[in-house]
Protein backbone atom coordinates (compact mmCIF):
# COMPACT_ATOMS: atom_id res chain seq x y z
CA UNK A 1 0.00 0.00 0.00
CA UNK A 2 1.10 3.54 -0.99
CA UNK A 3 0.55 5.90 1.77
CA UNK A 4 0.59 9.87 1.88
CA UNK A 5 3.96 10.21 3.12
CA UNK A 6 5.30 7.62 0.29
CA UNK A 7 3.34 9.60 -2.70
CA UNK A 8 4.86 12.60 -1.43
CA UNK A 9 8.43 10.78 -0.96
CA UNK A 10 8.03 9.97 -5.07
CA UNK A 11 6.47 13.65 -5.98
CA UNK A 12 9.66 14.72 -4.73
CA UNK A 13 12.00 12.59 -6.71
CA UNK A 14 9.99 13.42 -9.39
CA UNK A 15 10.70 17.06 -9.08
CA UNK A 16 6.72 17.36 -8.77
CA UNK A 17 4.79 19.69 -6.43
CA UNK A 18 1.48 18.06 -5.67
CA UNK A 19 -1.81 19.87 -4.01
CA UNK A 20 -2.82 18.69 -0.92
CA UNK A 21 -5.81 17.52 -2.01
CA UNK A 22 -3.81 15.59 -5.41
CA UNK A 23 -1.61 13.97 -2.88
CA UNK A 24 -4.73 12.01 -1.51
CA UNK A 25 -6.38 10.96 -5.22
CA UNK A 26 -2.95 9.83 -6.00
CA UNK A 27 -2.67 7.77 -3.52
CA UNK A 28 -5.93 5.97 -3.88
CA UNK A 29 -5.24 5.79 -8.03
CA UNK A 30 -1.46 4.76 -7.59
CA UNK A 31 -2.74 1.80 -5.44
CA UNK A 32 -5.70 0.68 -7.70
CA UNK A 33 -3.23 0.72 -10.56
CA UNK A 34 -0.27 -1.17 -8.59
CA UNK A 35 -2.64 -3.48 -7.01
CA UNK A 36 -3.90 -4.54 -11.12
CA UNK A 37 -0.24 -4.83 -12.15
CA UNK A 38 0.05 -7.17 -9.18
CA UNK A 39 -1.38 -9.90 -11.63
CA UNK A 40 1.88 -9.91 -13.43
CA UNK A 41 3.24 -12.29 -9.81
CA UNK A 42 0.81 -15.27 -11.38
CA UNK A 43 3.63 -15.46 -14.64
CA UNK A 44 6.59 -15.93 -12.05
CA UNK A 45 6.72 -19.94 -12.55
CA UNK A 46 6.92 -18.61 -16.03
CA UNK A 47 10.14 -16.16 -15.66
CA UNK A 48 13.04 -18.72 -14.71
CA UNK A 49 15.75 -17.79 -17.03
CA UNK A 50 13.60 -15.62 -19.30
CA UNK A 51 15.97 -12.38 -20.63
CA UNK A 52 14.08 -9.00 -20.39
CA UNK A 53 13.26 -7.40 -23.40
CA UNK A 54 14.57 -3.46 -23.24
CA UNK A 55 13.56 -2.69 -26.80
CA UNK A 56 10.75 -3.50 -29.37
CA UNK A 57 13.21 -4.68 -32.00
CA UNK A 58 16.61 -6.22 -31.28
CA UNK A 59 19.56 -4.72 -32.84
CA UNK A 60 22.93 -3.01 -33.12
CA UNK A 61 22.92 0.89 -31.78
CA UNK A 62 24.75 2.38 -34.60
CA UNK A 63 27.13 4.84 -34.13
CA UNK A 64 28.32 7.85 -36.21
CA UNK A 65 31.56 9.40 -36.66
CA UNK A 66 32.71 11.58 -33.65
CA UNK A 67 33.04 14.92 -35.71
CA UNK A 68 31.52 18.64 -34.82
CA UNK A 69 28.53 19.17 -36.77
CA UNK A 70 25.75 21.65 -36.35
CA UNK A 71 22.17 20.68 -36.79
CA UNK A 72 20.44 23.60 -34.78
CA UNK A 73 21.34 27.17 -34.74
CA UNK A 74 22.17 27.74 -31.39
CA UNK A 75 20.50 31.44 -31.31
CA UNK A 76 17.31 29.98 -32.18
CA UNK A 77 17.68 27.14 -29.23
CA UNK A 78 18.74 29.26 -26.94
CA UNK A 79 15.72 31.98 -27.42
CA UNK A 80 13.59 28.59 -26.64
CA UNK A 81 14.41 29.55 -22.98
CA UNK A 82 12.24 31.28 -20.50
CA UNK A 83 15.46 33.30 -19.62
CA UNK A 84 18.99 33.51 -21.30
CA UNK A 85 22.07 35.73 -21.08
CA UNK A 86 24.65 35.90 -23.23
CA UNK A 87 25.03 32.27 -24.41
CA UNK A 88 23.82 30.58 -21.09
CA UNK A 89 20.67 29.86 -20.15
CA UNK A 90 19.58 31.68 -16.87
CA UNK A 91 17.84 29.89 -13.71
CA UNK A 92 17.29 31.39 -9.77
CA UNK A 93 19.14 30.68 -7.06
CA UNK A 94 20.12 26.98 -6.71
CA UNK A 95 21.91 27.16 -3.19
CA UNK A 96 20.26 28.71 -0.37
CA UNK B 1 -14.19 14.09 -49.37
CA UNK B 2 -11.96 12.78 -51.42
CA UNK B 3 -9.25 10.41 -51.56
CA UNK B 4 -5.62 11.02 -52.89
CA UNK B 5 -6.45 9.29 -56.58
CA UNK B 6 -9.02 11.46 -57.02
CA UNK B 7 -6.97 14.63 -56.14
CA UNK B 8 -4.18 13.45 -58.08
CA UNK B 9 -6.55 12.65 -61.22
CA UNK B 10 -7.77 16.77 -60.62
CA UNK B 11 -4.40 17.91 -60.36
CA UNK B 12 -2.61 16.07 -63.53
CA UNK B 13 -5.97 16.73 -65.71
CA UNK B 14 -5.40 20.17 -64.74
CA UNK B 15 -9.27 20.43 -63.84
CA UNK B 16 -8.44 21.82 -60.33
CA UNK B 17 -5.33 23.08 -58.43
CA UNK B 18 -3.40 22.52 -55.58
CA UNK B 19 -5.00 26.31 -54.44
CA UNK B 20 -8.21 25.21 -54.87
CA UNK B 21 -8.50 22.28 -52.85
CA UNK B 22 -6.72 23.30 -50.52
CA UNK B 23 -9.22 26.37 -50.10
CA UNK B 24 -12.29 24.08 -50.25
CA UNK B 25 -10.46 22.24 -47.22
CA UNK B 26 -10.11 25.34 -45.16
CA UNK B 27 -13.47 26.68 -45.84
CA UNK B 28 -15.10 23.09 -44.76
CA UNK B 29 -12.65 23.28 -41.47
CA UNK B 30 -13.75 26.66 -40.74
CA UNK B 31 -17.46 25.30 -40.90
CA UNK B 32 -17.21 22.32 -39.08
CA UNK B 33 -14.40 23.27 -36.26
CA UNK B 34 -16.75 24.76 -33.76
CA UNK B 35 -18.42 21.00 -33.19
CA UNK B 36 -15.52 18.62 -34.08
CA UNK B 37 -12.56 20.90 -32.45
CA UNK B 38 -9.93 18.39 -34.16
CA UNK B 39 -6.87 20.91 -34.01
CA UNK B 40 -5.30 22.76 -31.88
CA UNK B 41 -3.89 25.71 -34.56
CA UNK B 42 -5.50 25.87 -38.00
CA UNK B 43 -2.62 27.01 -40.57
CA UNK B 44 -4.23 28.17 -43.81
CA UNK B 45 -1.02 30.52 -44.36
CA UNK B 46 1.04 27.44 -44.25
CA UNK B 47 -1.33 25.71 -46.58
CA UNK B 48 -1.68 27.99 -49.27
CA UNK B 49 1.56 28.69 -49.76
CA UNK B 50 2.37 24.82 -50.11
CA UNK B 51 -0.18 24.59 -52.39
CA UNK B 52 0.68 27.54 -54.05
CA UNK B 53 4.30 25.88 -54.83
CA UNK B 54 2.49 22.75 -56.08
CA UNK B 55 1.03 24.48 -58.62
CA UNK B 56 4.10 26.04 -59.82
CA UNK B 57 6.11 22.88 -59.86
CA UNK B 58 3.14 21.20 -62.02
CA UNK B 59 3.42 24.07 -64.49
CA UNK B 60 6.46 23.51 -65.04
CA UNK B 61 5.79 20.15 -65.74
CA UNK B 62 8.22 19.04 -62.44
CA UNK B 63 7.96 14.87 -61.57
CA UNK B 64 5.46 15.26 -58.79
CA UNK B 65 5.29 12.67 -55.73
CA UNK B 66 1.60 11.07 -55.15
CA UNK B 67 0.91 12.99 -51.81
CA UNK B 68 1.43 16.80 -53.85
CA UNK B 69 -1.03 19.01 -53.31
CA UNK B 70 -2.81 16.48 -50.61
CA UNK B 71 -4.21 18.32 -47.74
CA UNK B 72 -2.84 16.68 -44.23
CA UNK B 73 -3.38 16.86 -40.28
CA UNK B 74 -0.36 16.63 -38.30
CA UNK B 75 -0.72 15.74 -34.71
CA UNK B 76 1.00 18.33 -32.47
CA UNK B 77 3.71 16.20 -30.79
CA UNK B 78 5.87 16.33 -34.27
CA UNK B 79 7.85 19.25 -34.16
CA UNK B 80 6.91 21.87 -36.91
CA UNK B 81 9.59 24.63 -37.20
CA UNK B 82 8.49 28.03 -36.55
CA UNK B 83 5.21 26.48 -36.06
CA UNK B 84 3.72 26.17 -32.53
CA UNK B 85 4.04 22.49 -31.40
CA UNK B 86 1.89 22.00 -27.78
CA UNK B 87 1.81 18.15 -26.91
CA UNK B 88 -1.40 19.44 -26.05
CA UNK B 89 0.05 20.80 -22.61
CA UNK B 90 0.31 23.71 -20.97
CA UNK B 91 4.03 23.25 -19.93
CA UNK B 92 4.32 23.70 -24.33
CA UNK B 93 1.79 25.97 -24.82
CA UNK B 94 4.18 28.29 -26.65
CA UNK B 95 6.79 25.83 -27.86
CA UNK B 96 7.82 26.66 -31.16
CA UNK B 97 10.51 24.19 -32.43
CA UNK B 98 13.83 25.50 -34.21
CA UNK B 99 13.34 22.40 -36.12
CA UNK B 100 11.24 20.13 -38.08
CA UNK B 101 10.55 16.65 -37.37
CA UNK B 102 11.92 14.06 -40.26
CA UNK B 103 8.20 12.67 -41.23
CA UNK B 104 7.04 16.58 -41.69
CA UNK B 105 10.38 17.18 -43.47
CA UNK B 106 9.84 14.56 -45.97
CA UNK B 107 5.87 15.08 -46.75
CA UNK B 108 6.77 18.96 -47.50
CA UNK B 109 9.20 16.96 -49.98
CA UNK B 110 6.70 15.48 -51.63
CA UNK B 111 4.73 18.55 -51.83
CA UNK B 112 1.78 17.83 -49.12
CA UNK B 113 -0.30 20.79 -47.76
CA UNK B 114 -0.47 21.08 -44.13
CA UNK B 115 -3.70 22.47 -43.22
CA UNK B 116 -3.03 22.23 -38.66
CA UNK B 117 -1.96 20.62 -36.30
CA UNK B 118 -4.14 18.32 -33.89
CA UNK B 119 -5.51 17.48 -30.77
CA UNK B 120 -4.28 15.11 -28.59
CA UNK B 121 -4.33 13.33 -24.87
CA UNK B 122 -1.37 15.51 -23.28
CA UNK B 123 1.99 13.83 -24.21
CA UNK B 124 0.00 11.60 -26.07
CA UNK B 125 -1.27 9.66 -22.55
CA UNK B 126 -4.65 8.90 -22.90
CA UNK B 127 -7.39 6.87 -24.74
CA UNK B 128 -9.86 9.52 -25.17
CA UNK B 129 -8.10 12.61 -26.04
CA UNK B 130 -10.07 14.02 -22.92
CA UNK B 131 -6.69 14.45 -21.42
CA UNK B 132 -5.84 17.74 -23.37
CA UNK B 133 -5.02 20.94 -21.85
CA UNK B 134 -6.95 23.10 -24.59
CA UNK B 135 -10.34 21.12 -25.39
CA UNK B 136 -11.84 17.78 -25.78
CA UNK B 137 -12.04 16.82 -29.45
CA UNK B 138 -15.64 15.20 -30.58
CA UNK B 139 -16.77 12.21 -32.60
CA UNK B 140 -17.18 12.94 -36.01
CA UNK B 141 -20.29 10.09 -35.97
CA UNK B 142 -22.06 11.42 -32.53
CA UNK B 143 -20.56 14.54 -31.33
CA UNK B 144 -21.22 13.15 -27.14
CA UNK B 145 -18.69 10.56 -27.86
CA UNK B 146 -15.13 10.60 -27.61
CA UNK B 147 -13.15 10.29 -30.88
CA UNK B 148 -10.86 7.90 -28.71
CA UNK B 149 -6.72 9.31 -28.22
CA UNK B 150 -4.22 9.85 -27.85
CA UNK B 151 -4.53 10.61 -31.85
CA UNK B 152 -8.16 11.81 -31.44
CA UNK B 153 -8.04 15.08 -33.80
CA UNK B 154 -6.39 13.27 -36.59
CA UNK B 155 -8.57 10.28 -36.54
CA UNK B 156 -11.87 12.64 -36.07
CA UNK B 157 -10.25 15.07 -38.24
CA UNK B 158 -10.23 12.09 -41.45
CA UNK B 159 -13.30 10.69 -39.98
CA UNK B 160 -15.10 14.18 -39.80
CA UNK B 161 -14.05 14.78 -43.78
CA UNK B 162 -11.85 17.63 -42.74
CA UNK B 163 -8.42 16.10 -44.66
CA UNK B 164 -7.90 13.02 -46.42
CA UNK B 165 -4.95 11.79 -44.66
CA UNK B 166 -3.17 12.47 -40.90
CA UNK B 167 -0.02 11.86 -38.96
CA UNK B 168 -0.37 10.26 -35.56
CA UNK B 169 1.69 8.60 -32.94
CA UNK B 170 0.99 4.94 -31.42
CA UNK B 171 2.68 3.87 -28.15
CA UNK B 172 -0.26 1.45 -27.15
CA UNK B 173 -2.94 1.97 -29.46
CA UNK B 174 -3.07 5.49 -30.25
CA UNK B 175 -3.62 5.28 -33.63
CA UNK B 176 -5.42 2.25 -34.04
CA UNK B 177 -7.98 2.88 -31.02
CA UNK B 178 -9.07 6.28 -32.57
CA UNK B 179 -8.84 5.01 -35.84
CA UNK B 180 -11.35 2.57 -34.79
CA UNK B 181 -13.68 5.14 -33.27
CA UNK B 182 -13.71 7.27 -36.02
CA UNK B 183 -14.18 5.02 -38.63
CA UNK B 184 -11.01 5.58 -40.60
CA UNK B 185 -7.72 3.44 -41.68
CA UNK B 186 -4.86 3.96 -39.27
CA UNK B 187 -1.60 1.87 -39.41
CA UNK B 188 0.67 1.34 -36.44
CA UNK B 189 4.05 0.57 -38.43
CA UNK B 190 6.76 -1.83 -37.55
CA UNK B 191 9.08 -0.23 -34.27
CA UNK B 192 12.08 1.32 -36.37
CA UNK B 193 10.12 1.96 -40.28
CA UNK B 194 9.60 5.21 -39.44
CA UNK B 195 11.71 7.82 -37.94
CA UNK B 196 10.86 9.48 -34.92
CA UNK B 197 13.20 12.50 -34.81
CA UNK B 198 11.05 15.56 -34.15
CA UNK B 199 8.57 12.90 -32.16
CA UNK B 200 8.38 14.09 -28.68
CA UNK B 201 8.76 11.37 -26.85
CA UNK B 202 6.68 9.14 -24.37
CA UNK B 203 8.08 6.06 -24.50
CA UNK B 204 10.98 5.25 -26.52
CA UNK B 205 11.21 1.61 -26.70
CA UNK B 206 7.03 1.99 -27.72
CA UNK B 207 6.52 4.90 -29.51
CA UNK B 208 6.12 5.30 -33.56
CA UNK B 209 4.39 7.35 -36.03
CA UNK B 210 1.98 6.46 -38.86
CA UNK B 211 -0.75 7.14 -41.03
CA UNK B 212 -4.50 7.86 -40.66
CA UNK B 213 -6.30 8.01 -43.78
CA UNK B 214 -9.76 7.21 -45.48
CA UNK B 215 -8.93 3.96 -47.56
CA UNK B 216 -6.15 1.31 -47.21
CA UNK B 217 -4.94 2.71 -50.39
CA UNK B 218 -4.50 5.96 -49.19
CA UNK B 219 -3.36 4.47 -45.87
CA UNK B 220 0.11 2.69 -48.03
CA UNK B 221 0.69 6.12 -50.40
CA UNK B 222 1.26 7.99 -46.55
CA UNK B 223 2.87 5.33 -45.19
CA UNK B 224 5.39 5.40 -48.43
CA UNK B 225 5.70 8.76 -47.62
CA UNK B 226 7.31 8.92 -44.20
CA UNK B 227 9.35 5.25 -44.05
CA UNK B 228 12.48 4.96 -44.75
CA UNK B 229 15.91 4.89 -42.57
CA UNK B 230 16.98 8.53 -40.43
CA UNK B 231 20.42 8.67 -39.18
CA UNK B 232 18.42 11.24 -36.69
CA UNK B 233 17.27 8.05 -34.84
CA UNK B 234 19.18 5.36 -33.36
CA UNK B 235 16.19 3.15 -33.69
CA UNK B 236 15.54 3.63 -37.48
CA UNK B 237 16.21 0.15 -39.38
CA UNK B 238 17.88 0.20 -42.59
CA UNK B 239 15.67 -1.86 -44.77
CA UNK B 240 14.44 -1.68 -48.38
CA UNK B 241 11.15 -0.30 -48.61
CA UNK B 242 8.63 -2.05 -50.76
CA UNK B 243 6.50 -0.11 -53.04
CA UNK B 244 3.21 -0.54 -51.21
CA UNK B 245 0.50 0.64 -53.25
CA UNK B 246 1.57 -1.50 -56.37
CA UNK B 247 1.03 -4.06 -53.72
CA UNK B 248 -2.36 -3.92 -53.40
CA UNK B 249 -3.77 -5.26 -56.91
CA UNK B 250 -7.53 -6.13 -58.21
CA UNK B 251 -6.81 -9.89 -57.68
CA UNK B 252 -7.37 -9.21 -54.35
CA UNK B 253 -10.29 -7.89 -54.00
CA UNK B 254 -11.44 -11.17 -55.59
CA UNK B 255 -9.61 -13.82 -53.15
CA UNK B 256 -7.47 -14.66 -50.37
CA UNK B 257 -6.86 -18.14 -51.57
CA UNK B 258 -3.46 -19.34 -49.81
CA UNK B 259 -3.83 -16.64 -46.66
CA UNK B 260 -3.88 -18.24 -43.33
CA UNK B 261 -5.72 -16.07 -40.62
CA UNK B 262 -5.33 -16.26 -36.78
CA UNK B 263 -8.11 -15.16 -34.51
CA UNK B 264 -6.26 -14.40 -31.46
CA UNK B 265 -8.58 -16.82 -29.07
CA UNK B 266 -7.92 -14.39 -25.95
CA UNK B 267 -9.68 -11.36 -27.27
CA UNK B 268 -12.82 -12.95 -28.10
CA UNK B 269 -14.50 -14.06 -24.65
CA UNK B 270 -15.88 -12.36 -21.87
CA UNK B 271 -16.08 -8.54 -22.28
CA UNK B 272 -16.67 -8.02 -25.24
CA UNK B 273 -19.22 -6.20 -26.40
CA UNK B 274 -21.78 -8.33 -28.18
CA UNK B 275 -21.95 -5.75 -31.57
CA UNK B 276 -18.60 -6.21 -31.82
CA UNK B 277 -18.33 -9.82 -31.03
CA UNK B 278 -20.89 -10.15 -33.76
CA UNK B 279 -19.10 -7.95 -36.03
CA UNK B 280 -16.32 -10.26 -35.74
CA UNK B 281 -18.31 -13.32 -36.55
CA UNK B 282 -18.89 -11.58 -39.92
CA UNK B 283 -15.43 -10.99 -40.37
CA UNK B 284 -14.62 -14.29 -39.82
CA UNK B 285 -17.31 -15.92 -42.19
CA UNK B 286 -16.40 -13.10 -45.13
CA UNK B 287 -12.54 -14.06 -45.25
CA UNK B 288 -13.79 -17.43 -45.28
CA UNK B 289 -15.67 -16.75 -48.25
CA UNK B 290 -12.90 -15.33 -49.93
CA UNK B 291 -10.92 -18.20 -49.57
CA UNK B 292 -8.57 -17.55 -46.56
CA UNK B 293 -7.95 -20.12 -44.02
CA UNK B 294 -9.39 -18.83 -40.63
CA UNK B 295 -8.41 -21.09 -37.41
CA UNK B 296 -8.39 -19.95 -33.86
CA UNK B 297 -4.60 -19.17 -32.26
CA UNK B 298 -3.88 -18.52 -28.67
CA UNK B 299 -1.58 -16.21 -27.43
CA UNK B 300 -1.79 -17.22 -23.71
CA UNK B 301 -0.23 -14.37 -22.28
CA UNK B 302 -1.74 -11.27 -24.38
CA UNK B 303 -4.35 -11.01 -21.60
CA UNK B 304 -0.97 -9.37 -19.75
CA UNK B 305 -0.10 -6.63 -21.63
CA UNK B 306 -2.27 -3.94 -20.03
CA UNK B 307 -0.16 -4.52 -16.51
CA UNK B 308 2.88 -4.67 -18.31
CA UNK B 309 2.42 -1.68 -20.45
CA UNK B 310 1.15 0.04 -17.49
CA UNK B 311 5.10 -0.50 -16.02
CA UNK B 312 7.08 -0.22 -18.68
CA UNK B 313 5.53 2.68 -20.32
CA UNK B 314 5.02 5.29 -17.26
CA UNK B 315 8.92 4.55 -16.42
CA UNK B 316 9.85 5.55 -20.02
CA UNK B 317 7.83 9.04 -19.68
CA UNK B 318 8.76 9.48 -16.15
CA UNK B 319 12.26 10.01 -18.15
CA UNK B 320 11.20 11.38 -20.61
CA UNK B 321 9.51 14.28 -19.09
CA UNK B 322 12.23 14.84 -16.68
CA UNK B 323 13.49 17.68 -19.51
CA UNK B 324 10.54 19.54 -18.52
CA UNK B 325 12.47 22.06 -15.99
CA UNK B 326 11.48 25.19 -17.18
CA UNK B 327 15.21 25.92 -17.81
CA UNK B 328 15.65 25.46 -21.63
CA UNK B 329 11.91 25.78 -23.27
CA UNK B 330 8.38 25.32 -22.71
CA UNK B 331 6.87 26.88 -19.49
CA UNK B 332 8.73 28.40 -16.14
CA UNK B 333 7.29 28.94 -12.57
CA UNK B 334 8.28 32.11 -10.55
CA UNK B 335 9.98 30.82 -8.03
CA UNK B 336 12.87 31.98 -5.41
CA UNK B 337 15.09 28.94 -5.56
CA UNK B 338 15.83 26.36 -8.46
CA UNK B 339 14.27 23.42 -6.62
CA UNK B 340 10.96 25.56 -5.71
CA UNK B 341 11.32 26.43 -9.56
CA UNK B 342 11.36 22.94 -11.15
CA UNK B 343 8.54 21.64 -8.60
CA UNK B 344 6.05 24.49 -9.42
CA UNK B 345 6.86 24.77 -13.12
CA UNK B 346 6.17 21.30 -13.48
CA UNK B 347 3.01 21.22 -11.49
CA UNK B 348 1.50 24.42 -13.18
CA UNK B 349 2.85 22.86 -16.70
CA UNK B 350 1.24 19.10 -16.41
CA UNK B 351 -2.40 17.89 -16.51
CA UNK B 352 -3.52 15.45 -14.17
CA UNK B 353 -2.73 11.78 -16.23
CA UNK B 354 0.59 13.46 -16.65
CA UNK B 355 1.12 13.72 -13.75
CA UNK B 356 -0.32 9.95 -12.52
CA UNK B 357 1.81 8.49 -14.79
CA UNK B 358 5.07 10.75 -13.65
CA UNK B 359 4.44 9.19 -10.02
CA UNK B 360 3.90 6.00 -11.19
CA UNK B 361 7.16 5.54 -13.14
CA UNK B 362 9.25 7.43 -10.77
CA UNK B 363 7.41 4.93 -7.92
CA UNK B 364 8.58 1.60 -10.00
CA UNK B 365 12.17 2.93 -11.02
CA UNK B 366 12.56 3.98 -7.34
CA UNK B 367 15.80 2.13 -4.88
CA UNK B 368 14.51 -1.35 -3.68
CA UNK B 369 11.21 -1.62 -6.32
CA UNK B 370 13.13 -2.25 -9.82
CA UNK B 371 13.38 -5.98 -10.06
CA UNK B 372 9.98 -6.55 -8.96
CA UNK B 373 8.21 -4.29 -11.41
CA UNK B 374 10.14 -2.81 -14.29
CA UNK B 375 12.43 -6.11 -14.42
CA UNK B 376 9.33 -8.12 -14.39
CA UNK B 377 7.86 -6.31 -16.86
CA UNK B 378 10.52 -6.93 -19.15
CA UNK B 379 10.46 -10.62 -18.61
CA UNK B 380 6.63 -10.29 -19.61
CA UNK B 381 7.09 -8.57 -22.49
CA UNK B 382 9.54 -11.23 -23.80
CA UNK B 383 6.76 -14.12 -23.12
CA UNK B 384 4.07 -11.54 -24.92
CA UNK B 385 6.63 -11.44 -27.77
CA UNK B 386 7.05 -15.05 -27.81
CA UNK B 387 3.75 -15.86 -27.86
CA UNK B 388 3.32 -13.50 -31.37
CA UNK B 389 6.42 -15.36 -32.88
CA UNK B 390 4.72 -18.31 -32.11
CA UNK B 391 1.72 -17.42 -33.89
CA UNK B 392 3.24 -16.59 -36.90
CA UNK B 393 5.18 -20.10 -37.46
CA UNK B 394 1.71 -20.64 -38.36
CA UNK B 395 -0.24 -17.88 -39.87
CA UNK B 396 0.36 -15.23 -41.94
CA UNK B 397 -1.44 -12.43 -39.83
CA UNK B 398 -3.58 -11.99 -36.76
CA UNK B 399 -7.22 -10.73 -36.41
CA UNK B 400 -9.07 -9.45 -33.31
CA UNK B 401 -11.02 -6.86 -32.51
CA UNK B 402 -9.50 -3.13 -32.27
CA UNK B 403 -11.33 -1.93 -29.17
CA UNK B 404 -13.75 -4.05 -26.92
CA UNK B 405 -16.72 -1.64 -27.83
CA UNK B 406 -17.13 1.06 -29.96
CA UNK B 407 -16.76 4.86 -28.77
CA UNK B 408 -17.68 5.93 -25.50
CA UNK B 409 -19.44 9.02 -24.12
CA UNK B 410 -16.93 11.63 -23.41
CA UNK B 411 -17.02 12.22 -19.31
CA UNK B 412 -17.76 8.76 -18.74
CA UNK B 413 -14.13 7.27 -17.69
CA UNK B 414 -11.97 10.56 -16.81
CA UNK B 415 -12.90 9.94 -13.52
CA UNK B 416 -11.47 6.02 -13.68
CA UNK B 417 -7.88 5.51 -14.96
CA UNK B 418 -7.70 2.08 -14.53
CA UNK B 419 -10.93 1.86 -16.80
CA UNK B 420 -9.88 4.34 -19.35
CA UNK B 421 -6.72 2.33 -19.60
CA UNK B 422 -8.81 -1.21 -20.20
CA UNK B 423 -9.72 0.16 -23.58
CA UNK B 424 -6.78 -0.35 -24.95
CA UNK B 425 -6.48 -4.06 -24.13
CA UNK B 426 -6.45 -5.57 -27.81
CA UNK B 427 -3.80 -2.89 -29.15
CA UNK B 428 -1.38 -2.66 -26.58
CA UNK B 429 0.43 -6.19 -26.61
CA UNK B 430 1.29 -5.31 -30.57
CA UNK B 431 3.52 -2.25 -29.34
CA UNK B 432 5.28 -4.87 -26.48
CA UNK B 433 5.83 -6.56 -29.55
CA UNK B 434 7.20 -4.07 -31.90
CA UNK B 435 4.65 -5.46 -34.58
CA UNK B 436 3.06 -3.76 -37.72
CA UNK B 437 -1.00 -3.76 -36.80
CA UNK B 438 -3.60 -1.47 -38.55
CA UNK B 439 -7.21 -1.06 -37.72
CA UNK B 440 -10.15 -0.45 -40.10
CA UNK B 441 -13.89 -0.29 -40.47
CA UNK B 442 -15.78 -3.60 -40.21
CA UNK B 443 -19.30 -2.57 -39.48
CA UNK B 444 -21.54 -0.21 -37.26
CA UNK B 445 -23.07 -0.23 -34.06
CA UNK B 446 -26.95 0.15 -33.83
CA UNK B 447 -26.69 3.72 -32.74
CA UNK B 448 -24.37 4.31 -35.64
CA UNK B 449 -21.15 4.29 -34.09
CA UNK B 450 -18.20 2.05 -36.41
CA UNK B 451 -16.45 -1.01 -35.20
CA UNK B 452 -12.61 -1.31 -35.66
CA UNK B 453 -11.21 -4.28 -36.78
CA UNK B 454 -7.52 -5.02 -36.20
CA UNK B 455 -4.99 -6.97 -38.26
CA UNK B 456 -1.58 -7.77 -36.76
CA UNK B 457 1.47 -8.77 -38.88
CA UNK B 458 4.55 -10.29 -38.09
CA UNK B 459 7.84 -7.61 -37.93
CA UNK B 460 8.27 -5.77 -40.67
CA UNK B 461 5.10 -7.25 -43.00
CA UNK B 462 3.30 -4.03 -43.44
CA UNK B 463 2.99 -5.72 -47.37
CA UNK B 464 1.02 -8.40 -45.97
CA UNK B 465 -1.18 -6.24 -43.71
CA UNK B 466 -2.36 -3.66 -46.34
CA UNK B 467 -2.90 -6.62 -48.86
CA UNK B 468 -5.07 -8.47 -46.44
CA UNK B 469 -6.88 -4.91 -45.47
CA UNK B 470 -7.37 -3.90 -49.02
CA UNK B 471 -8.66 -7.47 -49.92
CA UNK B 472 -11.43 -7.07 -46.96
CA UNK B 473 -12.28 -3.50 -47.49
CA UNK B 474 -12.63 -3.60 -51.17
CA UNK B 475 -15.30 -6.29 -51.12
CA UNK B 476 -17.06 -5.21 -48.11
CA UNK B 477 -19.17 -1.91 -47.92
CA UNK B 478 -17.92 -0.14 -44.67
CA UNK B 479 -15.96 2.16 -46.72
CA UNK B 480 -18.72 3.42 -48.76
CA UNK B 481 -20.78 4.51 -45.99
CA UNK B 482 -20.52 8.25 -46.29
CA UNK B 483 -18.87 10.06 -43.43
CA UNK B 484 -20.40 12.44 -41.19
CA UNK B 485 -20.51 16.13 -42.96
CA UNK B 486 -20.71 18.77 -39.95
CA UNK B 487 -21.31 22.64 -41.13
Amino acid sequence: MIDRAQVAHVANLARLQLAEAEVEIFAKQLNDILQYVEQLNQLDPQLEGVEPTTRAIEGTIPTRPDAIRQMVDPEALLNCAAAREDTFFRVPQILG
Amino acid sequence: MYTIRQIQSWLHKKERSAVEIAQEYLDYIHRSEPHLKSFICVTPEVALAQAEAVDRQLREGKPMSPLAGVPIAIKDNLCTQGITTTCASRILANFVPPYESTVTARLQQAGTVMVGKTNLDEFAMGSSTENSAFHRTANPWKLACVPGGSSGGSAAAVGGNQVPIALGSDTGGSIRQPAAFCGVVGLKPTYGLVSRFGLIAFASSLDQIGPFARTVEDCALLLQGIAGYDPKDSTSLQVEIPDYASLLTPDLTQSLQGKKIGVIQETMGAGLDPEVAAAMQGVIKHLESMGATVEEISCPRFQYGIATYYIIAPSEASANLARYDGVKYGLRAEAKNLLEMYGKTREEGFGAEVKRRIMIGTYVLSAGYYDAYYLKAQKVRTLIKQDFERAFQQVDVLICPTTPSPAFPAGSKTNDPLSMYLSDLMTIPVNLAGLPALSLPCGFSQEGLPIGLQIIANVLREDLLLQVAYAYEQSTPWHKQPFPLLG
